[in-house]
């Protein structure tokens, strides 16, 4: 099983920790992981932590938009926290704004919103 | 004997008589600006120039003079300073130019002195006068690049000055552009802003462009990227300030603002970001006057 992001459940919320140096493989496989997960274990929400991330291509981007997509098919709320400032002007140059993805400044925010139920 | 011997004599051996005249042209001609220099700066800065013009001279190729070359490298330095001197204190550079021109008066004179010859004499007026205009054209060189610098200073500090970002309250920031909002000036505001909304946590991010003069395909387009990057990052953007005026322009344009937030003041916009964050404005409730206040100040919000 690969270690591309470890993923934790607190509270019923799913948290997913990304680590840095993730690559093209790993990230397909943590669609797989998370995608069970969240169905097995009946989360209330999805909190995907890319703080971690320093550099983003479009693969990378596109894969995040669809983790956020898979979560929010199989009904929890999913948001994406942490990102840096330099990652967010670089998916905004590459033209990926992905619109469908909820973001959050950190984990701790994120959980608020999943708890008001935002 | 090469051209250009005979001027290098003059210069050398009546160096002197060649000052006095110089200044002397340069206040026929005008140009010495004594209302703003003294006659002592004056002589100062004509002996460093005509110095290191003939230190230039004896090094370098009289017949196609280079002042880019090593041997010049002198006069370059003396003339940088002396112009800096003299734009600063408002010479133009028709004048400065001017000034080293009225140096050919008294440098032919001298040569039209020495030489008999004629033919010999017009060949080495020649190269005199070839010396002395690349000597002025240098100045206004060194004036055009000691400008460049200066608009190139102003300009980083204006980007600098431009795009500052404030808390209004915990959580919301506020960064309200002025004037034209160029690539250069977009790319920075929103590092600038990305990079506060981290440090200070902000979960509101208001951009006013009140002072936005106009706002065109391109300037919504540096908006909406900001707006994207904002919201990416997990903040909520509004762009507030939009005047009547521009709210036309840009629904002609065809400009789709999609899911951003605008607000017409950075009031309203203010104002959604305290009922986001769970505040209220309410006034100090005073007995006499709370009852039907409809001026605007005080109540609610």
């Amino acid at each position: 099983m690969s270690d591309a992001a470890s993923l934790f459940k607190v509270n019923g919320v799913l948290l997913v920790a990304i680590r840095e140096d993730i690559d093209d493989t790993d990230i397909v496989d943590l669609q797989d992981r998370l995608s069970n997960a969240v169905n097995d274990e009946a989360v209330d929400g999805v909190v995907i932590d890319i703080s971690a991330l320093e550099i983003v291509d479009t693969f990378v981007g596109r894969v995040l938009g669809q983790l956020a997509k898979i979560a929010h098919l199989l009904s929890s709320d999913t948001y994406v926290v942490g990102m840096r400032p330099a990652v967010a002007m670089t998916l905004v140059e590459l033209g990926m704004t992905l619109p469908e993805m909820r973001t959050a400044l950190d984990v701790d925010q994120a959980m608020r919103r999943i708890r008001e139920g935002e | 004997m090469s051209a250009g011997q005979e001027t290098l004599k003059v210069l050398a051996e009546r160096f002197d008589d060649l000052l006095l005249r110089w200044t002397e042209a340069q206040s026929e001609e005008g140009v010495q600006r004594t209302d703003v220099f003294s006659k002592k700066e004056v002589r100062e800065q004509s002996t460093r120039l005509l110095r290191a013009f003939l230190d230039g001279a004896k090094g370098g190729d009289l017949d196609d003079p280079d002042l880019s070359t090593e041997s010049w490298a002198d006069l370059r330095d003396a003339l940088r300073e002396v112009s800096e001197e003299r734009t600063e204190r408002g010479v133009t550079p028709t004048q400065m130019a001017t000034f080293i021109h009225a140096l050919k008066t008294p440098l032919f004179e001298f040569l039209t002195d020495r030489i008999d010859d004629s033919k010999a004499l017009a060949a080495e007026l020649i190269v005199a006068a070839r010396l002395v205009d690349a000597f002025a054209l240098h100045t206004t060189e060194a004036f055009i690049e000691h400008r460049e610098k200066v608009i190139e200073r102003q300009r980083a500090e204006m980007i600098e000055l431009s795009s500052p970002v404030v808390e209004l309250w915990k959580g919301i920031l506020a960064i309200p552009l002025i004037g034209a909002l160029d690539s250069a000036r977009a790319q920075e505001v929103m590092e600038n802003l990305l990079e506060a909304i981290v440090e200070r946590q902000a979960e509101i991010v208001i951009v006013d462009i009140t002072g936005v003069r106009t706002v065109d395909t391109q300037v919504a387009q540096h908006l909406l990227r900001t707006a994207a990057a904002v919201r990416l990052m997990g903040a909520e953007c509004i762009i507030s300030g939009i005047s009547p005026t521009i709210a036309q322009t840009m629904v002609q344009l065809g400009v789709d603002v999609g899911e951003v937030l605008t607000r017409a003041s950075i009031r309203d916009a203010l104002v959604h970001g305290f009922n986001k964050l769970g505040w209220d404005i309410q006034s100090i409730k005073r007995p006499d006057e709370h009852a039907g206040r409809r001026d605007g100040r005080g109540g609610r919000v």
